[in-house]
């Protein structure tokens, strides 16, 4: 399909649970595709080229750079973003409350990252050690922390989602 | 957008990949994980008139024994290949060196054949490959063919493969009788390139006393993995000892001629792969005598 010669290509995937069906350019970044045409802005963009991992989302469940993917190559696959974390709009997912209570932020711009990688990470490995932790969470940046707490909030998040299976 | 306009292609089996290289040939850029052709798309290091995304072509994944070593689809996920119980079995060096690439949100995406074709000279899997002597086949419209890894690798992202092949799979076979092998590497952080690394096998000896065949292959010391044949050859029929791994290592940093670069100096470097050296092959050596890392 092609408006003022620029291709553009239909894709349907799931994004949190929910259908969506959009016509993409194909070099539309799946970063770009999530801020701008969902309006998903929890999922931050930093360095745009893999380095921060800011923009860390799971597609069928598996961890990714949704700025290494473009949008087209989830046609067809289950992309889930940090708004799809908690539950409801007034909960928070034991993850999100264990970065609370740790104090696992100072800006937030690295924490969407961080969360959805360990989403994934504590699903494979429950009980995790702090090295394993460090490992799991090695490809995303933070400037603020030190990590320190950030490496405290994942090891109660562990804690808690123990406690609730 | 970031990358530049391009035209996307999406075929579904190889016999229309290979087609549409054909016709495209240096026009296209082949996409696997995009690990590392993304971020040259964004930053616009590359701008390809077309890209070819090879993740519905289901003949190029897949991980399975062949010849008596294991053959892996060019598509198959890094990810895979680090999961796989048939890889840590067979092929443990590979399984231990892909813990190694980039972070795990990469290693999900990345592939086998995007490395491999890739050819960063910092990148742990065609280290695996030059170290276990595999091979690389290359398909095009014109047949296959089979490259050896130290005659595919040819410079600083730069293979033996032509505008209009593509990896199709690429072949690890098993090390022989009472062989180990280690992977050990030094970075500034678990994931980022290594600024030193090292694959080494150590065979012994009918007796267990003395080394029959040693390989070292390093990576991020030159334009591309080098073995240090030199030191390969002092190492036949060296008795197993402390040292005769330190002296592997003092001669690793004579036939070593590492650049330097923002990340360390070549002094540095050198010094690293001696260290290196010495302890990849104590913990290769240990894995024959143990028969744990074949």
């Amino acid at each position: 399909m092609s408006t003022n010669g620029v291709e553009r290509k239909r894709i349907r995937l799931t994004v949190n649970g929910a259908p969506v069906e959009r016509e993409v350019e194909a070099r539309l970044l799946l970063s770009d595709f999530l801020r701008h045409e969902l309006g998903l802005t929890g999922t931050h963009v930093g360095c745009e080229h893999g380095v921060c991992g800011a923009c860390t989302v799971l597609v069928d469940g598996e961890p990714a750079r949704s700025c290494l993917m473009f949008a087209i190559q989830a046609d067809g696959h289950i992309v889930e973003t940090v708004e799809g974390l908690a539950a409801s709009d007034d909960a928070l997912h034991p993850l999100q409350r264990a970065f609370w209570e740790k104090h696992g932020l100072q800006c937030g711009y690295c924490t969407p990252g961080m969360l959805m990688v360990l989403k994934a990470f504590l699903a494979e490995n429950p009980n995790p050690t702090e090295g394993e932790v460090r490992e799991a969470i090695s490809g995303n940046l933070c400037r603020c922390t030190g990590y320190q707490n950030i490496v405290e909030a994942a090891l109660e998040a562990a804690r808690l989602l123990r406690q609730h299976s | 957008m970031k990358p530049a306009r391009f035209v996307y292609h999406a075929p579904t089996t190889l016999e229309a990949t290979v087609q549409l290289l054909a016709e495209l040939n240096v026009e296209a850029k082949l996409l696997a994980g995009g690990q590392s052709l993304i971020p040259m798309l964004n930053m616009r290091l590359v701008r390809p008139g077309h890209l070819i995304d090879l993740q519905h072509v289901s003949e190029l994944a897949g991980i399975h024994e062949r010849d008596g070593g294991i053959a892996i689809g060019a598509m198959t996920r890094q990810r895979q290949v680090e999961r796989s119980p048939l890889v840590a079995e067979r092929i443990p060096l590979l399984a231990e060196a892909v813990r190694h690439v980039g972070h795990l949100p990469i290693r999900t995406r990345g592939t086998i054949g995007g490395s491999i074709a890739h050819a960063d000279p910092a990148a742990e899997l065609p280290g695996v490959l030059l170290a276990l002597d595999g091979t690389v086949h290359l398909v095009s419209v014109k047949g296959e063919r089979t490259v050896a890894a130290r005659d595919f690798f040819v410079d600083i992202l730069t293979t033996a493969a032509e505008p209009d092949e593509l990896v199709r799979e690429v072949w690890f076979p098993r090390l022989p009788e009472r062989s180990g092998s280690a992977w050990l590497e030094v970075a500034r952080r678990h994931g980022d390139y290594a600024l030193v690394g090292i694959g080494a096998v150590v065979t012994l000896a009918d007796d267990g006393q003395a080394v029959a065949e040693a390989r070292l292959c390093f990576i991020s010391v030159a334009a591309r993995p080098v073995r240090a044949t030199q030191v390969e050859a002092a190492l036949r029929g060296a008795p197993v000892t402390p040292a005769t791994w330190r002296q592997a290592g003092a001669l690793v940093q004579e036939e070593l001629d590492p650049p330097a670069d923002l990340h360390a100096s070549a002094h540095y470097r050198r010094y690293v792969a001696g260290v290196l050296a010495e302890r990849a092959l104590e913990l290769a050596a240990r894995r024959a005598q143990e028969g744990a890392g074949r």
